[in-house]
């Protein structure tokens, strides 16, 4: 299996390495079909066409895992891509390799391109950076978990559609008003790991994990099954088994409900904008995510999901000019603008929020700032700043599992957390001992 | 009398054999040995350094009760596909060894499923019982059933099974009607004329004769369902709900390539090839004995 991808691999760098011989290329593996895809390759092409001396070649490798994968054979066999878009919870994984990626700040500091850290939003940087403050890598697509709601359904229901939603509390009442006027699904949810535990606890200010959530070190230690998280699950639990909540599946299938207009309120990405858009035939809202006003007075900023761009090693000093300039394109105001727009990903630099502003697409599309202003509104605590486990990906499969044991009332939200704690450091200290 | 082709020197045979040997060496016993290698360490992802762990990895794995729960579950998975796919065919191979108009027909439609690869069958199954769209989940609703294979770990084992029983119904269908119409019509009339009725005819002549087409069929069908119905389980269930279809084949993805933990992979590939090698020896030293030839 290893040998056939980076086979394939190695095709693909031979078969592209044909066109434009004068330029310098730049290889930049992604993991976007369909509308993102397409908007991809219209910033390369932008980029392409501004300038002579580079040519980025873009190219996808599948989804997130599988890019990941692609890149990591294609390392092995000596053939890897100058850019490599990995998911946030390969960042550990990444950071752990050196000698396999270049940090993004050393790229520019080697190729003299101007880079100011600064210019970047820190709730969305921060999660890229390493503990001394460098940039390791490039945010490229960010978004975070907001409140979606089904504003007619709640009129049906007979309740207020602009009732106050920004508590969990509230949110429970509402529920239970929902159920009574035989609402099927009175709520939904995607990515339950990361909305419900992973930003839950940022934004709740309590740790997900010791060591800074594994920031100052790999040996880190889960730590998600404490009070605030384990009320939160523990209520969850309760609307499931009463039919308050309806889990649908471990990644986003309970969008197809939400905009079938069956659920009335729905957690998910911010990034969510764009279908929701497309295929909502009712009147819907964004709102803040809710916090639990028992556990703390206001909330404090949740955290990203999405990809970021790491530079690899091994490759020539033309190559990362190249990089440099490509990155320093993507970081400009008017891409980036642009792409925030497009696509409701966040803005990674904070004059594309300031210009999309002054552009007027928050006034013309309510509610798209929320998620910007949920990112930024405080400034990132130890606890909110992001996380760095290895194995990730993985730990998330196990959190699902023991969720799901949780929605089919088998066991207890202290029994579930504890267990897949438990488990989890198992896998961390894998980790630990393989990036060694 | 003895009837043997012997050669002379040692040379000509050695050649003969040579590509096999080669084939054999380069595509098998090379993999096989990287990856009982592999699982002696604890490498980085990226091949960048490797740690001798000793048999730590087998150590890691099997003091972990999700993974020896896992072979509980390959057992059950397996033992259903098995008994599913077969039984299945069985029946519908009976039937149409009995037809005698339209029976070309019947069984060029029996056959196409097996042309379906298992990804695709897991999703066109998936697509059945979605929680949500399924036609069957919506008619279950009707019934009063509320199907929801997402939450309910017994209905997505069962759903998984189904998925990958069906495509291999074909497969055995065809070996089954072979193997029934290769039975001399003059011995089943022979039991007719006796006054045996159909099950005595079937217990004392049809299924002895068929051991050997059922035997074959057992072994594929269990290694099949432990090294090939990984598409299935991935598209349809990821494992899930819980670990509740988790089989060991899955698991090595999941380490491996979700996982990034290569090590651990490695040496679940070597228990792997444990299981199957005991298994082998079990069927055709145990189970052969009964087949009549």
């Amino acid at each position: 299996m290893k040998h056939t991808i980076s086979v394939l691999a190695a095709a693909a760098v031979l078969g592209s390495a044909q066109s434009a011989m004068a330029q310098t290329e730049v290889e930049f593996w992604h993991a976007f079909t369909g509308r993102l895809g397409e908007l991809v390759a219209e910033q390369v092409e932008t980029f392409n066409n501004a300038q002579s001396d580079y040519t980025v070649v873009a190219t996808h490798k599948g989804n997130y895992s599988e890019t990941l994968n692609a890149g990591i054979a294609a390392f092995r066999a000596g053939e890897q891509p100058d850019i490599l878009m990995v998911f946030e919870v390969g960042t550990a994984t990444m950071m752990a390799a050196k000698g396999a990626v270049k940090p993004v700040y050393q790229v520019m500091a080697d190729a003299g391109a101007e880079f100011d850290q600064s210019k970047y939003i820190s709730s969305v940087s921060g999660y890229y950076t390493s503990p001394e403050g460098d940039m390791l890598s490039l945010p490229f697509n960010s978004s975070t978990p907001v409140l979606w709601v089904n504003r007619n359904k709640l009129q049906e229901a007979g309740i207020d559609p602009d009732t106050d939603l920004s508590t969990w509390e509230q949110v429970g009442t509402v529920l239970g008003q929902l159920k009574d006027a035989g609402v099927d699904c009175p709520m939904t949810t995607a990515w339950q790991s990361w909305i419900h535990l992973e930003n839950l606890s940022a934004y709740h200010d309590v740790p997900f994990a010791t060591q800074a959530n594994g920031f100052d070190g790999t040996d880190t230690e889960l730590a998600f099954n404490s009070a605030a998280q384990v009320a939160h699950i523990g209520a969850m639990g309760e609307w499931a088994q009463d039919g308050k909540f309806i889990y649908a599946g471990r990644r986003n299938e309970g969008g197809a409900n939400f905009r079938a207009g069956e659920c009335a309120l729905f957690t998910e990405s911010s990034a969510g904008y764009a279908g929701i858009k497309s295929e909502a035939q009712f009147e819907f809202e964004v709102r803040p995510l809710p916090y639990w006003s028992a556990v703390a007075s206001e909330p404090q900023n949740t955290i990203i999901g999405g990809a970021s761009l790491w530079v690899m090693e091994g490759q020539s000093d033309e190559e990362y000019k190249g990089v440099a300039a490509f990155l320093n394109f993507l970081s400009s105001p008017e891409i980036q603008a642009k792409w925030h727009q497009d696509t409701g990903y966040l803005p990674i630099t904070s004059e594309a929020g300031d210009l999309t502003r002054s552009q007027g697409f928050y006034d013309a599309n309510p509610g798209t700032d929320i998620a910007v202003i949920q990112m930024t509104a405080k400034e990132p605590t130890a606890n909110s700043k992001g996380l760095r486990l290895g194995s990730f990906d993985q730990i998330r499969g196990i959190i699902d599992e023991e969720l799901e044991a949780v929605w089919a009332g088998d066991k207890d939200a202290q029994t579930a957390l504890d267990s897949a704690v438990e488990r989890g450091n198992a896998l961390l200290r894998r980790f630990e001992q393989a990036s060694r | 009398m003895e009837k043997r082709v012997t050669f002379k020197g040692i040379w000509l045979p050695l050649l003969l054999v040579l590509p096999q040997i080669l084939i054999t060496a380069i595509f098998f016993f090379y993999p096989a040995g990287q990856a009982i290698w592999q699982s002696l360490f604890i490498p980085d992802p990226f091949g960048l350094s490797m740690q001798w762990v000793g048999l730590g990895n087998f150590e890691y794995l099997l003091s972990d009760r999700y993974y020896r729960a896992s072979f509980v579950t390959t057992a059950v998975f397996s033992i259903l596909v098995t008994v599913v796919s077969m039984g299945v065919a069985l029946y519908l191979a009976i039937l149409a060894d009995r037809l005698i108009k339209g029976s070309g027909t019947y069984r060029t439609l029996l056959i196409w499923p097996y042309a379906v690869a298992p990804a695709v069958a897991g999703v066109l199954w998936l697509f059945m019982f979605n929680t949500r769209v399924g036609v069957v989940t919506w008619y279950l609703g009707l019934l009063g059933y509320d199907w929801n294979h997402v939450l309910n770990e017994g209905e997505a084992m069962g759903l998984v099974v189904v998925a990958s029983a069906w495509g291999r119904i074909s497969y055995n269908f065809l070996f089954f009607l072979a193997g029934l119409q290769a039975i001399p019509k003059s011995v089943i009339e022979a039991a007719a004329i006796d006054g045996a009725h159909f099950w005595t005819r079937f217990r004392t002549i049809v299924w002895p004769l068929l051991s050997p087409t059922t035997f074959f069929l057992l072994v594929v069908n269990i290694i099949y369902a432990f090294f090939e119905t990984f598409g299935v389980i991935h598209t349809i269930t990821s494992g899930g709900p819980q670990q509740a279809t988790t089989i060991l084949v899955y698991k090595v993805y999941s380490d491996g390539f979700v996982g990034q933990d290569l090590g651990s992979s490695a040496a679940q590939s070597v228990i792997l090839l444990f299981i199957v090698s005991i298994l082998t020896v079990v069927q055709f030293k145990f189970i052969e004995r009964r087949v009549h030839y």
